[in-house]
């Protein structure tokens, strides 16, 4: 008997995992295919051309500066609220996550019914910056928060001041965090669709999304739904290195020492300024307005009384597309969690393939195949759940990931030990103890899937209106008062709990 | 290396006071150990020593700079004092070289003193490797090393043995306390535990509610503790009450001899358990022993005095049924009764 995790999974398991694999291959496969069917010069005609070059232009500025600008928003917000005097640092910590309550599609909505300005492609990398915003600063607060004070104490005795001690002490031990969740949002923002549709600018999503809607060229968005991925996926890699190597912040036990904030003095007003104008810009200005769209349409009488059935079937598509993701993804949490081998680290590293496919490719490539090889289930809600399942597996991964980490190996071992097959040890010892991890993944997954815009709007059948959609009908007419009801709908039944519970989760009220 | 003073040093945190005029002085070259229990202040008054935190009021100056006082504070980086943590806390991402390097300037880099900081402290050969590639013991060497480097005034070390398992901590104890004499540096120590105390330093001040009550070498603070508390912090204390006239005292131990300069009168008498021993059967007190727990190099005997018992360690070679004649050796210190 080997001790540790068994090399090998049992056969249901990896038939079980095998679905998954199959359906992420869809997309990939689709887009080689295309490629293949047009040949080299068909590729060259498609793609070397001055368009190209814009939408590449476009695509990389916004990813660009976006990362940088919301990575240097978060980290200095980060070291305000847990480095320094500032008065009401657990509110500022709550406000400063606030925008993660509204879709980005809704905030740049919000944005650009202000005016032309806040569209094209300066209103864009605005928009999305301050969007992007809690996304790196969360990860940011939590290493700070799991970095021993005494590095910095340390630091200080051996001569180092304030600014070098950060540069050379604090910000090393944090790049991971830092540099994981910066290869995050440029993996989002590479993604983006909703939002940079809204704002008129054109990158390689919404040129995707054209070609294909407008101009009927299947050939031309699977080329460029290539490119995109190209640049994608050598993204979602290098995030996934930067999660894995992950170094030991602390040495041996015992308790980290409570903090002394450093006195901000003389440029208290300033922070306070600065916290003051980012929760205005992130989350004031985009709510406000929603607000102000609202009212205007409720005095117009315009669309309220088809929310409440676009809320149903919203709900009727996010819940069983939660499900089907939760259940595809425990076999491969099992996978990897306990067993080793090839497989269960093909299964770790699936995941980091799905963040590197824009939910547009996987939109497009479900459509394809669904037309060219199975023409029933195209226009099926059936469908629609399937590129659910693809695009949110991680979503739903890494929270059932969350409890299996905890379920000891040996306990279906002991199981087994005692006459049971492995399948049935699986269901009696393991299942159980995922449950909190599996109620986690269900209700985020459902919270993100009412949100989803992209896919949705490819793939649902005929006649089927979710709020995301109907919210995308109305804007794409610049009806704002029409469209506002759904927006805020969705920031009341998504966004806000989304808030909530990524703030339980992180628990970044207690103690300090 | 130079002579700390510290006078009059205040420090509260919201309403509670940590520090209660703390006054120490620490001649250049010694190591004095700050002993208290937990929240007595210590690490506090470590860190206002350090430049982490500033006092309320006070003084310290270290050989004739004023490193805090009446409007004046010098910031940590500028101060010139090493600072050992518990765990050593080094930095995860650096090697065991460039942690030791850490503070050096440019100039003293490329001088090579931190492979001189490393060949003192026994780290020749570890240069390149990582901190959690290395043990416990030759963490907490690296953190010396990265401290002394720098070749700073005074070191502060704040319970380096503590994450540290039992074993190890004494021996580690030992290399750091040689280490820190053969560069002849000023430290304080930081500890809860009286016998690493004794063990590493020429005085030992005892810390409680926020001040210096008493600070002396190690034979002394043992043998002549201020108060019962002092005796209780410092070691194993029987407590016997008297009468005391003419330099002995009459308990329930017999007549035992008083330290010089007791009081008369009904006191409370202090004596370490090892200068409890067997007597000869005829002279002594007699005592039945309740229990006798063999534990290899000592034997456990608990004795019944009168109403109140207490555990002596006697010779495990012999065994313990019958009645003992027990004798009070040296000389006992002495409490008044208040």
């Amino acid at each position: 008997m080997t001790r540790g995790p068994q090399a090998l999974p049992p056969s249901w398991l990896v038939m079980a995992s095998l679905i998954p694999f199959v359906l992420v291959a869809l997309p990939i496969g689709y887009v080689i295919v295309q490629g293949w069917q047009a040949g080299v010069g068909g590729i060259l005609q498609n793609l070397i051309r001055p368009y190209t070059l814009n939408l590449l232009l476009n695509t990389l500025t916004i990813a660009v500066s976006v990362t940088v600008l919301a990575g240097l928003i978060a980290i200095a917000a980060a070291w305000g609220t847990e480095r320094c005097d500032l008065p009401g640092r657990r509110w500022w910590r709550l406000a400063v996550a606030l925008p993660l309550a509204i879709p980005a599609y809704v905030s740049s909505f919000a944005w650009s019914s202000l005016g032309p300005w806040f569209q094209e492609i300066q209103g864009a990398i605005l928009i999305l910056t301050f969007y992007s915003v809690p996304l790196v600063y969360l990860p940011v607060v939590a290493a700070l928060r799991s970095l021993d004070p005494n590095f910095e104490d340390v630091a200080r005795s051996l001569g180092h001041g304030r600014w070098r001690t950060f540069r050379r002490v604090v910000l090393p031990q944090i790049a991971p965090a830092l540099g994981g969740s910066a290869l995050l949002v440029a993996a989002h923002m590479l993604a983006e669709f909703g939002a940079l549709s809204f704002l008129r600018v054109e990158t390689f999503t919404t040129a995707i999304f054209d070609q294909y809607t407008a101009e009927f060229n299947n050939q031309a968005a699977a080329l460029l739904s290539g490119v995109l991925m190209l640049i994608c996926l050598p993204v979602a890699f290098a995030e996934a290195r930067m999660r894995t190597r992950r170094r030991v912040a602390r040495i041996g036990r015992g308790s980290a020492r409570a903090l002394v904030p450093i006195a901000l003095g003389p440029l208290m007003p300033l922070a306070i300024l600065g916290f003051v104008l980012l929760t205005i810009l992130s989350f004031g200005v985009p709510i406000v307005t929603l607000g102000f769209w609202v009212w205007q349409g409720h005095s117009a009488g315009q669309g309220i009384e088809r929310v409440l059935p676009a809320l149903a079937t919203t709900l009727g598509y996010a819940l069983p597309g939660a499900v089907l993701t939760t259940i595809a993804a425990v076999p491969l949490v099992i996978a990897t969690t306990h067993f080793r081998g090839r497989f269960a680290m093909l299964c770790d590293r699936l995941p980091y393939i799905v963040h590197g496919l824009p939910g547009i490719v996987v939109a497009l490539a479900a459509v394809a195949t669904a037309i060219g090889f199975l023409p029933a289930v195209y226009q099926t809600s059936g469908l629609v759940l399937l590129v659910y399942l693809v695009l949110f597996l991680p979503l739903a991964q890494s929270s059932v990931r969350a409890s299996a980490e905890l379920v000891p190996r040996e306990l279906s071992d002991v199981a087994r030990s005692l006459g049971k097959t492995p399948f049935q040890a699986f269901v009696l010892t393991i299942l159980p103890n995922l449950l909190p991890g599996i109620g986690a993944a269900l209700a985020l997954t459902a919270l993100q899937l009412m949100r989803e815009l992209t896919a949705t709007l490819l793939l649902a059948p005929a006649g089927v209106v979710t709020l995301a959609t109907e919210f995308w009908n109305y804007t794409s007419d610049r009806a704002y008062g029409a469209a506002a009801p759904f927006a805020a709908t969705l920031v009341l039944v998504s966004g806000i709990p989304v808030y909530v519970f990524t703030m339980r989760t992180l628990r970044l009220n207690d103690v300090r | 290396m130079s002579l700390l003073r510290v006078e009059a040093l205040r420090k509260s945190h919201g309403d509670h006071t940590v520090l209660k005029g703390v006054d120490l002085t620490v001649e250049p070259g010694l190591v004095v150990a700050l002993l208290g229990a937990s929240g007595c202040g210590k690490t506090t008054l470590l860190r206002l020593i350090a430049g982490f935190e500033t006092a309320d009021s006070g003084r310290i100056t270290l050989g004739d700079r004023v490193l805090h006082g009446p409007g004046i504070h010098v910031p940590a980086e500028r101060r010139r004092i090493g600072y050992v943590p518990q765990e050593g806390t080094l930095f995860p991402h650096l090697s065991v070289a460039a942690n030791v390097a850490f503070g050096l300037t440019r100039a003293e880099r490329r001088a090579g003193r931190a492979d001189e900081a490393m060949r003192l402290t026994g780290l020749a050969g570890l240069e390149h490797r990582y901190p959690h590639q290395i043990s416990g013991g030759q963490q907490q060497r690296t953190a010396l090393a990265r401290a002394l480097a720098p070749a700073p005034g005074l070191i502060l070390l704040d319970e380096p043995f503590n994450a540290l398992e039992l074993g190890l901590r004494r021996s580690v104890c030992a290399d750091v306390v040689a280490l820190l004499r053969t560069s002849a540096a000023t430290a304080i120590l930081v500890t809860h535990d009286p016998e690493e105390a004794f063990a590493s330093a020429d005085l030992v001040a005892v810390m409680r509610q926020g001040s210096i009550v008493q600070c002396a070498a190690p034979t002394v603070l043992y043998r002549h503790p201020i108060d019962v508390e002092v005796a209780r912090l410092t070691g194993q204390a029987i407590l016997l009450d008297g009468t005391a006239r003419d330099g002995t005292a009459t308990t329930m131990l017999g007549t035992v001899a008083l330290q010089p300069g007791a009081p008369s009168g009904p006191i409370r008498v202090m004596l370490r358990p090892e200068q409890v021993t067997l007597g000869p059967a005829d002279h002594g007190v007699a005592v039945r022993p309740l229990s006798s727990v063999f534990r290899g190099d000592h034997a456990l005997v608990t004795v019944a005095i009168g109403d109140t018992t207490l555990d002596l360690r006697l010779n495990p070679f012999d065994d313990y049924a019958d009645t003992l004649a027990l004798r009070v050796n040296g000389a006992c210190m002495a409490f008044a009764l208040t």
